[in-house]
């Protein structure tokens, strides 16, 4: 008999996401729903108001990757309005980039997915002294591992686990069977995650320096960046250098080595190595260090295979809501898209709780519309997006940083490049993109700092004509995957605006034709050791550093009648 | 009696409550923690002075600390971008201030927590029971209502944010609402305001301390729970709740920029000379002759930076209905309508509080510099 699992609220990410899987007698995953508990509609509040602001209101979709919505919100109106920006501000918003990705992805690893990893009890019983040799097998500098220090860390842990205060760590699934694991490579682990707390504010400390706080930075405008006293004083210039050198030893340390000693430790364990979800991978470029120079190039993948990579063709992506809470389920591109929200709600049913009874629930109506999430296609077909995309088609390309450092990372954990394509592929991927923007990200410092000697501009002038129309995109990347941001700009004010994150790829529902995204196809045939305990189901959706704020937006371009809100006359 | 026996008399009557789940003391996980009593003394003395208490205070400031660890925080996540819980979290996570907060026992928070799903859920009603009366609520987001309430639902019983909002609020000891989106309804309540978001203040009869800025400071929030026990008071407030002790000075008061703005030297245009060499900001935008708050005082990420360091103008972020009422935000706020061509002009809302205020503040402002730059040419 199949039975219903939900995890609502799935914790340690950012926004509202609910997983329901139906599991066979077996344990077996049958089928799965993703699907998004919260709209807030700001694209619809980004029309009629002035192009200028609209980065601002678009950094708000997200406080996590705070700064790539900002800066996508900026660049469609510089693209809309035919702005070439200062080279010195491009390099800007590449170095607060590269803090976005150094402070994310080493977050997401230990604080955010890392305890899907790593059993902190089990750390109790490690062998200091065993567990100090064992960080040399990962790197010849580890980092924060010398026997006093994972005594300390230990000692700490202890005096917790004693206390019955287990802090952020409580609750957590112990003991679970798919944990793998030593308690020496736990107690790395957990020292490295107290380390990452301190390490973390470093480099949001990195970005603030040019982006005056963090999260939501605010030194950009449309045109460049304001932070050019910063960018001309010498001691904040080397503040910002000392910093991510800081931190980038951290990811090459600690961060990195952490990823081969996981991927080691659980090349065997099934439950990781499952289904990658959607085998087809999208990439945009993404990190520009000199004038014509730029980290990751972009590409599409079709069906898994690495022998061909496709260039991107923009209006080959669309969205559509047969499943979603929207009115209009059709296929548009995104210039063309049109929605309004068309709640209709969870229905009655049953699912099994955490103490393994069959209860009355609320539960996605899973013949109809289900999450505020829609669904982009890319000529039809659901795309991965994300470190592992970036890094498989960087790699299929040829790419030299990404090929060398691709290559190194196999050899040093014993898999084949198809191991990649799972979630420990994407959690390892992740890590390897963190490596390459810790190891060249100062290549656009250097080169920023070679320009100033002769250029001091941080921002070209423009005018709005307010007789005209312009039309203009932003696409790059977000530490989660390839991002695009989409405006109409009419009589000087927004006429419309949308957004195709990274987070409505990955966690898109079911299409028109009935097929899911990533996170749903992930899922199917994955075996539970226990449905009272969904480890297994959590650390595959963690994988993807699901951004659910991102994901949730509506798209609106045309007619669509503000006056169909309904207006509470109690506000 | 003196503040100070007040004061004392409160922290001998919190000392009388149970420690949160037996736990160790506060100053116990200061020390493990690496933190020194001379830190921690350094810290409180800080704190002291941030709200803005005599020097003699610092003791009083320090025990209180000590004594945090008896309020249990139920930390809700409503319609919103999860930045005041990174505000948080990111950056002053191993601070001292960050510390007393993990240490006055988050007993629910969905970024951090482990447990999900059923089990989260039974977490935050198990505190709201077991701590009735007694716990501290902190909520983030706006919170949708009317026909539109169930656009945020939570948990396998897909309970409404609402519900779980006014639920949490009945039984709570004091309320904050953190961040400007919870405090005023924030950005999804702006114009349109399509899910029909309001602020926590909307949902509850029971006063409701509101802590803007999107985000605000770590300080901010923390300074509130110091100053919450050691008054067992709400703290004055001003016609928005807001504390007055963080929010009592416009941003413009204390800005490093201040001197240029006396002076008439201003920024014309982002990357022009004027910018290089740290002229005001109030003509491309700058809102903090508007703007309630302390960041010119405190920055952000320990100190590193603010806005108007930055180069751009304040944005007004701690006010209520600043994206309808500030934009466009890189222009300046005197003479214009509020928005631009489908909307509403400037006299359709100057009836809502404060904004005649700001209204004339702004026309004060524009005279101001108006004169100091006659000033200057005549030198």
């Amino acid at each position: 008999m199949s039975k219903r699992i939900i995890i609502d609220p799935l914790t340690r990410i950012e926004g509202h996401l609910r997983i329901e899987v139906v599991v066979d007698e077996n344990n077996v995953v049958k089928e799965a729903y993703s699907g998004s508990t919260l709209w807030r509609g700001l694209e619809t509040i980004v029309k009629g108001r002035d192009p200028r602001d609209a980065g601002f209101l678009t950094q708000r979709v997200c406080g996590v990757c705070t700064f790539s919505h900002y800066r996508a919100g900026i660049i469609a109106v510089e693209d809309a309005l035919g702005i070439t920006p200062p080279l010195n501000a491009v390099l800007t918003r590449t170095l607060m980039n590269a803090a976005l990705y150094m402070h994310d992805h080493p977050v997401h690893f230990y604080q955010l997915h890392g305890l899907d990893f790593v059993d902190v009890v089990s750390a109790l019983s490690a062998d200091v002294k065993k567990a100090s040799d064992e960080a040399f097998k990962y790197t010849d500098i580890p980092y924060a591992t010398g026997a006093d220090k994972l005594l300390e860390v230990k000692q700490r842990l202890k005096t917790f686990v004693d206390k019955g205060n287990l802090g952020p760590f409580a609750n957590a699934y112990y003991g679970h069977a798919t944990y793998r694991f030593t308690p020496e490579q736990n107690l790395i682990a957990l020292s490295h995650y107290l380390e990452c707390l301190r390490i973390q504010r470093t480099i949001a400390q990195a970005m603030a320096i040019f982006g005056a706080k963090n999260p939501h930075p605010q030194s950009l405008t449309v045109g460049g960046v304001t932070c050019v006293m910063d960018l001309l004083d010498p001691s904040r210039m080397a503040e910002y250098m000392t910093k991510f050198q800081e931190v980038a030893d951290f990811i090459n340390r600690a961060y990195y080595p952490d990823l081969i000693m996981a991927a080691k430790a659980y090349s065997k364990e099934a439950s990781v190595l499952n289904d990658v979800g959607v085998n087809n991978f999208y990439t945009e470029r993404e990190f520009q260090v000199s004038s014509d120079e730029w980290l990751f190039e972009g590409g599409i993948i079709k069906n898994g295979d690495l022998s061909k990579v496709e260039e991107v063709d923009e209006a080959k992506i669309t969205e559509e809501a047969t499943r979603a809470w929207y009115a209009d389920n059709e296929a548009l591109h995104p210039y063309d898209g049109k929605t309004n929200p068309n709640y209709t709600g969870l229905v009655d049913g049953e699912s099994i709780d955490d103490k393994g009874n069959m209860v009355h629930s609320k539960v996605f109506d899973t013949k109809g519309k289900y999450s505020w999430i829609k669904a982009p296609r890319y000529e039809n077909l659901p795309m991965q997006v994300g470190p592992l995309a970036n890094i498989l088609v960087n790699y299929a390309k040829g790419n030299k940083i990404v090929v060398e450092a691709v290559d190194s990372f196999l050899k040093a954990t014993n898999l084949p490049v198809k191991a990649l394509m799972s979630t420990l592929g994407r959690t390892g991927a992740r890590a390897i993109e963190a490596k390459i923007v810790a190891d060249h990200g100062l290549k656009a410092f250097n080169s920023l700092v070679e320009n100033l000697k002769t250029d001091e501009s941080t921002c070209a002038t423009y005018v709005i004509d307010k007789n005209k129309e312009y039309k203009g995109r932003f696409i790059g990347s977000a530490p989660r995957g390839a991002l695009s941001h989409w405006c109409r700009i009419k009589n000087g004010v927004i006429e419309n605006w949308q957004a195709v994150v990274p987070s409505t790829w990955n966690a898109s529902p079911k299409d028109a034709n009935g097929v899911g995204g990533s996170y749903e196809q992930c899922l199917i045939g994955m075996k539970l050791a226990d449905v009272k305990q969904p480890l297994e189901v959590i650390r595959a959706i963690h994988s993807y550093d699901p951004c659910i704020a991102c994901a949730v937006h509506v798209m609106d371009t045309k007619g669509n009648n503000l006056s169909e809100y309904k207006v509470n006359v109690n506000l | 009696m003196s503040d100070l026996d007040i004061f004392n008399r409160r922290l001998d009557e919190l000392e009388k409550l149970p420690l949160l789940k037996n736990e160790i003391s506060i100053s116990k996980a200061l020390e493990q923690s690496g933190f020194s009593r001379r830190d921690f003394m350094k810290w409180a003395c800080a704190m002291t002075a941030f709200l803005a208490l005599p020097a003699s205070f610092t003791p009083i400031v320090a025990r209180a600390a000590e004594l945090s660890d008896r309020l249990p925080v139920i930390w809700l996540h409503m319609a919103e971008c999860t930045g005041c819980s990174e505000s948080l979290l990111r950056t002053d996570a191993p601070t001292i201030d960050s510390l007393i907060f993990d240490h006055i026992s988050l007993e629910y928070h969905e970024t951090i927590m482990n447990a999900a799903g059923w089990q989260a859920e039974h977490n935050l009603e198990s505190a709201m029971e077991k701590y009735k009366g007694r716990y501290i609520l902190m909520v983030e987001g706006g919170i949708p209502t009317g026909d539109t309430e169930h656009y945020l639902t939570i948990g396998p019983h897909g309970k409404s944010g609402k519900q779980i909002a006014e639920q949490a609020c009945d039984n709570a000891l004091a309320i904050f609402a953190i961040g400007t989106c919870s405090a005023f309804g924030g950005i999804q309540a702006a114009r349109p305001n399509p899910s029909n978001s309001v602020s926590l203040s909307k949902i509850t009869n029971k006063t409701v301390i509101n802590v803007p800025g999107c985000p605000p400071s770590e300080k901010n929030i923390i300074g509130n729970v110091i100053h919450y026990i050691l008054y067992q008071t709400l703290p004055a407030l001003d016609a928005y709740n807001r504390p007055k002790w963080a929010y009592a000075l416009r941003i413009h008061d204390l800005c490093e920029r201040r001197g240029r703005f006396d002076a008439g030297e201003f920024v014309h245009q982002f990357g022009d000379e004027g910018a290089k060499k740290g002229y005001c900001l109030y003509k491309v935008g700058c809102k903090g002759p508007y703007t309630f708050n302390n960041c010119s005082k405190e920055r952000f990420n320990q100190h590193t930076s603010w806005p108007v360091q930055a180069g751009h103008g304040c944005i007004g972020c701690s006010e209520p209905d600043f994206w309808d009422t500030m934009g466009p935000f890189e222009e300046v706020m005197a003479g214009r309508l509020f928005d631009t061509v489908y909307g509403l002009g400037a006299d359709n809302i100057s009836d809502k509080i404060g904004i005649g205020v700001l209204c004339v503040t702004g026309v004060a402002v524009a005279a101001h510099a108006v004169i100091a730059s006659l000033e200057k040419n005549k030198d």
